[in-house]
């Protein structure tokens, strides 16, 4: 595979403007839909590209908008996940910030396809930069006919508007993410209902991350086989990968699914910045259980990754070298889940205050016997037992750091000092 | 128009223009639905007030959208970005999660420290800096980073941290961004993958 496909303009500086994206294909798989699709082959083609889920989830995207009724008296709506929060992540922003009507183009086409009529794109609050390039260029979309009434003289309705979060992670689950555009907190529903059934305000709903939104552009204008062609079978496409932590170089690399972590890492991220060996890396974000160097032998796709314990996430890797301290890592890791927990769940909310406390202070030398079987413990308390996966995330990410360096936890336990640094 | 008595001020009214925004913002969710444009009400608010939310300006807003006002309260509780107390002119909010940590949080967050001579948590004498530390802001790959007003500040060493706090004390604006070369989030040693030029490629909808 030799193309970039969702980067393929991000070199050019001026691509964030309308201009230059209709001087390229800009719209035209917009235009394409409109005028050779019904909508319901354009939920075939999705279908059939099998393209997943870029949030983390990786569901079939075919499938969630097969959910949305045909025949309702409701209104539909379509949100985009661009609520990027996940410790590791950076690569929605790559795409909001330098080419914004790729997303933009990839809704209108969702939106013809599920019968919407307004979506809302929920930016995470602090992209204020983002978020005030996606308002511009949705402004140009607007503008040149591509947003609004009778879009392309199709008789398609479609008004999109930009949603700025205000600083909580949960809000990317999206029931959390729906309750907050409906102006409450930010706490997730209990499903089912799915939200394709009842979503925003209790009507039909499709949440969908930017970076799936961003190929469908593409699906439309080169088919179902072109996107299969790249990478593996049942996870096909390419994948924006960032690459983050001790590596030499940082970055958003696209490149087909499925290609080997070690590679990655050492090939495209140049392997550490310090040329210390490597000791762990996190596949998919910190809700990614982390794996260690003698485990980087794997293909980052949703079904490798689930094989060996751990998942593609968000496709947030993050390199740690030898002289890291894993219990530290945990210690800020569920520090971040505890700060982040919505509240509603106890598990979640009370085990990762406990879980914390104890990490911090086992992190200062002051452990105790039985610590470490504690916090195996109050994982096996929040693991399952909650509404949403934040805390399924946060026991993943901990029980991992156990399991590969328990020596590590255990000499912080018994030496009341860290083994590595 | 914030704290300069101690005391919180007890009323609040939105100024014209950002009653018009204010407008615009209801006018984007269907009718009955006003509610959603409470954070957006809120970020005006708070702008408004010089970066904090009194009571008065939650309660006006609950006035606007007619919710109760402890549903106001709730969101503005809720969600990091709404500070409740005074913060100084310029919000320095330094991410310390793990790969900003892993490249130099700490380096970063005491140079702050030492620069401002207020902990996290804490707002200069002269009212000028409010210190914070904050969770993940997304620029992992400029790691270390932390984010000025609206502003992100990223791929930090001790220097470049001093540097922006100086150019902001001596009431300049420094540049945002990354400290470095690079542009947003692009390989730090330049382009690695898919560098080849592409193959000819499947059908185009030329006929568009």
């Amino acid at each position: 595979m030799t193309e970039r496909v969702l980067l393929k303009n991000t070199a050019n500086p001026d691509f964030h403007r309308i201009d230059a994206c209709l001087a390229a294909e800009g719209y035209q798989g917009l235009t394409k839909a409109l005028r050779k699709f019904s909508p319901e082959e354009i939920i075939q083609l999705v279908t059939d590209s099998k393209l997943r889920g870029r949030g983390g989830a990786g569901f079939a995207t075919g499938l969630k908008w097969s959910f949305v009724p045909k025949e309702t008296e409701r209104p539909k709506y379509l949100c985009c996940n661009a609520d990027e929060g996940e410790p590791g992540t950076f690569k929605d922003r790559e795409i909001i910030e330098k080419d914004p009507h790729i997303l933009i183009e990839g809704m209108a086409i969702a939106a013809y396809a599920l019968g919407v009529e307004t979506g809302y794109i929920y930016v995470r609050g602090e992209f204020d930069f983002g978020a005030r390039r996606l308002e511009e260029a949705i402004r140009e979309a607007y503008r040149e006919g591509y947003l609004g009434k009778n879009i392309r003289a199709s008789g398609f309705n479609f008004d999109l508007h930009v949603f700025r979060g205000a600083g909580a992670y949960i809000c990317g689950e999206e029931t959390a993410l729906i309750e907050s555009i409906e102006g409450k907190r930010g706490q997730p529903r209990l499903k089912p209902p799915f939200p394709a059934i009842e979503g925003l305000y209790g009507c039909p709903t499709v949440v969908n991350n930017v970076e799936t939104l961003a190929c469908i552009p593409h699906i439309l204008l080169r088919g179902a086989d072109w996107f299969k062609g790249i990478g593996p079978e049942d996870s096909p496409g390419t994948k924006l990968y960032c690459l983050s932590g001790h590596v030499r170089n940082p970055g958003v690399y696209e490149l087909p699914m499925g290609i080997a972590l070690r590679h990655l890492v050492e090939k495209h991220g140049g392997g550490t910045h310090s040329g210390k060996k490597i000791k762990a890396v996190i596949p998919g974000g910190v809700s990614a259980p982390m794996l260690p160097e003698s485990d980087l032998d794997i293909d980052m796709d949703f079904a490798s990754l689930a094989a060996a314990g751990t998942m593609l996430g968000s496709g947030g890797v993050i390199v740690m070298d030898e002289t890291t301290c894993i219990v530290r890592v945990a210690m800020r890791t569920i520090g971040f889940f505890h700060h982040e927990s919505c509240g509603k769940c106890t598990p979640c909310r009370d085990g990762l205050y406990w879980a914390s406390k104890l990490l911090k202070r086992l992190e200062a030398g002051k452990g105790k016997k039985g610590d470490v079987e504690e916090l195996e413990r109050l994982c096996g308390n929040i693991f399952g037992n909650t509404f949403c996966p934040l805390g399924d995330g946060a026991a993943m990410a901990l029980r991992a750091a156990i399991k590969h360096f328990r020596d590590e936890f255990v000499y912080h336990v018994e030496k009341g000092k860290c083994m590595v640094s | 128009m914030s704290g300069e008595t101690g005391m919180p001020p007890t009323d609040f009214a939105f100024t014209s223009g950002n009653k018009k925004l204010a407008k615009a913002a209801v006018a984007k969710y269907p009718k009955g639905r006003q509610a959603s444009a409470v954070m957006p009400l809120l970020f005006l608010a708070q702008r408004q007030s010089g970066g904090w939310l009194p009571t008065a300006a939650m309660e006006h807003v609950a006035g606007i959208l007619d919710m109760p006002p402890i549903r106001v309260y709730e969101v503005a509780t809720f969600y990091s970005m709404y500070n409740l107390g005074p913060v100084g002119k310029h919000h320095v909010q330094v991410c310390t999660n793990l790969s900003c940590w892993l490249m130099g949080s700490d380096e970063v967050a005491d140079s702050c420290r030492k620069t401002l001579g207020v902990d996290f948590g804490e707002t200069t004498e002269d009212g000028l800096f409010t210190l914070s530390e904050v969770e993940c802001l997304g620029a992992c790959v400029n790691a270390p980073m932390m984010q000025i007003g609206d502003d992100y500040f990223e791929d930090l060493d001790v220097t470049a941290t001093e540097g922006i706090l100086n150019v902001l004390k001596g009431g300049g604006t420094p540049k945002p961004g990354p400290q470095g070369a690079r542009e947003g989030c692009e390989p730090a040693g330049g382009l690695t993958t898919l560098t080849e030029k592409p193959e000819a490629q499947g059908e185009r909808s030329g006929e568009a």
